[in-house]
């Protein structure tokens, strides 16, 4: 299985921990990640609402750089999945704009005929294409006694998200059922995580924080796993601000659900990025998964 | 001789006359179409005007054949054909182009618009020059009717037949009529008790002498045509000998294996393996079911048949297939209820106090699994706070994108029925409450003054997370107050989600064994939504109730009563007439290799041993055309569909194919905004 693969800015700096487990997870499932050659920004929340022909361009620059032997893109955080998809999506649709988008590529040299890249999220990739059988299979660590609760956010699922139910998405909570998690139903697995909230107005960001820490809490999760670097930033980094505001006492480990996977599948912490968050995983990892529960597994 | 052919295009109002220019059309054909005596158009052709001026011409210009270019042939063929037979003119010399369906309504640039319609009028006259004369069949009608349904609408057309001495199959695929309305405690606006009303027909019906009830059986198959239907019906195997039994119920008592009953008590009840849905049942009759009962998983028990003082208990009972002569068909097949689960943001299945309408309905039912008592899952708990979801499943562009067209009311029927039985607060979340009805409007002011609450919103969410400790242990509803402009988060204890109504699962295989169709939405589609509600496209068959869409009792009854009224009508002219556009074998060329037979869908074509060749039974044949196109000497032909009038026709549609004004006409196709899923 061969995929072209867009790791995002994020990736690369705030959420190293989920590149490093997507690559080894991907590696351990036999999925082959092409990163795209001189890849650019994809523009985030904002540049589409400043000016949307010039973010398209910006975006379709990636799609256009994508190998022309391959016809699938991997995303893994969500706001770069959502614009890639968007983009290409806008194209389709819109005759105009992908002529526009396509003279804007051509003073580079390049083109990208629309609807040419299919745009999938590594949750999809893994659900669907490598399948439950095969994950199944490559669990060498059975994930059992950890209660882990699935957080989606916004943008994987809504809304051009195409492989879920977008109000109350289900993939990521069997993915953990097959790793033999004890997967909490999570009822604010796509609320708000504040987005960039914490920007703009503090307040109004630590109460949707506290929502998502306290629901998870209440279900006994011991912690919660994200698949966007925004989700995951702002419940770690800003749990410790949550907590003084409302005087409250979360210690809620926030990780990738790659993190937690590639333990399932046998590798080691210190080779998924485990130690790079905030409230502290490991001791957690390690309380329910047993002793040695950090080591690889051979 | 050369005919002379009339042509007569319509404008109809500005429907036509609004995007193809008529007048243009009517002068190109009259100055291009050979043997085209007089081209005209008009205002409307349908109006007795128009068929006035058409009569007049045929008469005083000798014409010979008829081309009308207006709206579809289902809407106006045989108000022309009419025409053309009051001037003695064979209505068969007539030809319809559609240039309103097929050219008006689908089309936006005028130009374009009209050369499509130039070729269509012509395509027609040059066919109407090989047109012959035809004369239609009279064949008797059998007077017996199948009914396929034993719901409301179903048991009303019944009873409205047999009522007036016709004979009546009724077959139904549970073991007892009824329907859904057996299952319902109340029923709005009237408040009166469903079983109350419902049981009295149901009885009737069991003790008709005019009625044949078949109940636990199946439609399988349909041949034949209006007037003459043969059917095959499926009696499934009950096990229990339908003339034996007494119905006295000992066997259901006794049996020792209980299950959860997802269809009478929507999965809040259980039955036995042995069985009759309900108390009231017609028939009495109770049945196994295999997938439950003992003997037939681990052959032990036969308990039933030990105790059963009639013996009646057949464990080695077949099915059987009955074939019936029937004249005329009527479906009320019913409706089923929208599966919730595919709202997961509501939570049915993963939160146990949200429920379904159904389980509400038994829930309410004093005969129902909590003897009418409203109760939580855990079957004590009276709730405080009720709330009841409107649209679980309608008005939904991603799920169904119709009104279910009941729910508003039974929502305000539920509202009343809580506030009647415990002491707890009522919210409706809906999108409009829709009471326009006679008398419906009068009961949502009953209930906003007996003190339900109503919040406009469509709900976003039922969730169980709580943020603030009045919440812990409720129920939250989420949701857009459009009303006051803000979000609210409603504490309840107990959800009601008005599921939407849905087709039958299987509504489309039901309309292709009756050559009917079913819309893009699924209902069973009806002859004309408005003029014709209850006639479908192929004549013998009806369709009432909510298999045509979805509908509340008094509806389904009209319906079933006014399908009863047509066919009563074609049973007392005693003979229908059938087109006689068939297929007919030329015994000169027929080689007599059988393949027509093989082939022919309705067993129209029979064979003469004697002379060797095959035969058209012009009573069954529908004119489908296979044998034609199969037969390898052209011994088959269809009448009104010849080799000839075919190519004729296309002859006159490729003729404008060379118009220069063609290709300047042709426009950039327009960009169309598509919302892919």
């Amino acid at each position: 299985m061969k995929y072209a693969y867009y790791p995002g800015c994020s990736l690369e700096r705030s959420s190293v921990a989920y590149d490093v487990s997507v690559r080894e997870v991907a590696d351990a499932l036999g999925i082959e990640l092409v990163e795209i050659d001189d890849w650019n920004c994809c523009g985030a929340t904002e540049y589409f609402s400043q000016d949307e022909l010039v973010a398209c361009s910006v975006v379709a620059r990636n799609l256009s750089l994508v190998d022309p032997e391959l016809d699938q893109l991997i995303a893994s955080c969500a706001a770069c999945y959502l614009n890639l998809k968007k983009t290409d999506r806008l194209m389709v649709e819109h005759p105009d704009l992908n002529a526009k988008v396509n003279e804007a590529l051509a003073a580079g040299g390049l083109s990208y005929p629309a609807g040419r890249v299919r745009v999938r999220h590594l949750l999809d990739v893994i659900h669907s294409d490598v399948g439950e059988a095969a994950i199944r299979e490559k669990v060498l660590r059975p994930l059992t006694h950890l209660r882990v609760a699935p957080y989606y956010g916004c943008q994987v699922v809504r809304p051009f998200g195409d492989f879920d139910n977008p109000e109350y998405p289900m993939k990521l909570d069997e993915l953990f059922g097959w790793l033999g998690a004890d997967v909490v139903d999570y009822p604010a697995k796509t609320h708000c995580c504040s987005g960039h909230m914490t920007q703009i107005s503090e307040v109004q960001a630590f109460e949707l924080i506290r929502r998502l820490l306290q629901s998870a809490v209440d279900r006994r999760a011991d912690m919660i796993l994200c698949m966007c670097p925004m989700c995951q930033l702002n419940l770690d980094a800003y749990q410790r601000r949550v907590n003084g505001y409302f005087k409250t006492d979360f210690r809620m480990p926030i990780v990738f659900f790659t993190q937690v996977m590639g333990l399932g599948l046998g590798i080691a912490a210190d080779r998924l990025g485990f130690g790079k968050e905030i409230v502290p995983a490991m001791p957690v990892l390690e309380d329910k998964l047993g002793p040695g529960a950090l080591e690889s597994v051979a | 001789m050369a005919e002379k052919v009339g042509v007569y295009v319509c404008h109809c109002g500005s429907n036509i006359a609004g995007t193809v220019d008529v007048e243009e059309v009517a002068r190109w054909v009259g100055e291009n179409v050979q043997d085209v005596a007089v081209s005209r158009d008009y205002k409307f052709m349908c109006s007795s005007l128009g068929q006035q001026m058409i009569e007049e011409d045929i008469r005083s210009q000798g014409l010979s054949r008829v081309v009308v270019a207006a709206c579809s042939p289902s809407l106006h063929e045989k108000t022309f054909r009419q025409v053309c037979r009051k001037a003695d003119l064979n209505p068969y010399l007539f030809q319809m182009a559609n240039i309103r369906e097929q050219v008006s309504w689908v089309c936006q640039d005028k130009a374009a618009a009209t050369q499509k319609a130039k070729r269509l009028v012509a395509a027609a006259a040059e066919r109407a020059k090989h047109h012959g004369p035809l004369e239609p069949m009279q064949v008797p009608v059998t007077p017996a009717t199948l009914v396929v349904g034993g719901g409301i609408a179903g048991l009303q057309a019944t009873l409205e037949l047999a009522d007036a001495g016709y004979p009546v199959y009724l077959v139904e695929r549970e073991p007892s009529i009824g329907g859904h309305m057996a299952q319902f405690d109340k029923t709005f606006p009237t408040l009166d008790c469903s079983a109350c009303i419902l049981t009295p027909k149901m009885s009737e019906v069991g003790q008709h002498e005019n009625v044949t009830l078949l109940a636990y059986s199946e439609l399988e198959e349909v041949s034949g045509s209006v007037g003459n239907f043969k059917v095959k019906i499926r009696r499934k195997a009950g096990y229990v000998d339908r003339d034996k039994c007494t119905g006295c119920g000992i066997c259901s008592e006794k049996c020792p294996k209980k299950v959860v009953d997802y269809a009478f008590e929507a999965g809040l009840g259980t039955r036995k393996a042995i069985y009759t849905p309900f108390p009231q049942a017609v028939p009495r009759v109770p049945v196994i079911d295999t997938d439950a009962c003992i003997w037939f998983q681990r052959q032990k028990c036969r308990a039933c048949e030990k105790l059963c003082p009639a013996e009646a208990i057949d464990f080695d009972q077949q099915e059987e297939v009955l074939e019936l002569e029937v004249g005329n068909i009527i479906l009320a097949t019913g409706w089923k209820l929208f599966d919730c689960t595919r709202l997961p943001q509501y939570g049915y299945g993963r939160l146990p106090n949200v429920y379904t309408n159904m389980e509400f309905e038994r829930m309410c039912n004093a005969a129902g699994p909590t003897g009418g008592k409203i109760v939580l899952r855990d079957g004590k708990t009276e709730p405080e706070t009720v709330a009841i979801v409107h649209c679980a499943g309608s008005r939904d562009a991603s799920l169904n994108t119709y009104c279910s067209n009941v729910c508003c009311m039974a929502a305000l029927k539920f509202g009343h029925l809580v506030l009647e039985k415990t002491r707890a607060e009522v919210y409706s979340f809906y999108i409009d409450v829709r009471t326009s009805k006679k008398d419906y409007e009068e009961f949502y002011q009953r209930l906003l003054e007996e003190g339900m609450h109503f919040v406009r919103g469509k709900v976003a969410e039922v969730t169980e997370a709580g943020r603030a400790p009045f919440e812990e242990g409720k129920l939250i509803v989420q949701v857009e107050d459009t009303l006051l402009g803000r979000q609210r988060r409603v504490p309840v204890d107990l959800v009601v989600l008005m599921g939407a109504m849905e087709p039958q699962a299987d509504a489309p295989e039901m309309a292709r064994k009756c050559g009917i169709s079913c819309g893009a939405t699924g209902w069973l589609t009806e002859r004309h939504p408005k003029l014709d509600p209850v006639a479908t496209m192929t004549d013998g068959i009806f369709v009432c109730g909510a298999c045509q869409g979805p509908k509340d009792i008094p509806a389904s009854v009209a319906q079933g009563a006014a399908a009863a009224a047509r066919v009563q009508g074609m049973i007392a002219k005693g003979t229908v007439t059938i087109e006689p556009i068939t297929a007919s074998a030329d015994e000169e060329r027929c080689s007599g290799c059988r393949m027509c037979i093989s082939l022919c869908p309705y067993g129209a074509v029979e064979f003469d041993a004697d002379k060797h060749v095959s035969r058209v039974n012009a009573a069954l044949c529908k004119g489908c055309g296979t044998c034609v196109a199969a037969c390898p000497s052209g011994a088959m032909s269809g009448a009104h569909f010849t080799d000839k009038q075919i190519l004729a026709e296309i002859e006159g549609m490729l003729r404008g194919v060379a118009m220069p004004e063609d290709a300047a006409h042709e426009e950039p196709r327009r960009k169309t905004e598509t919302v892919s899923a």
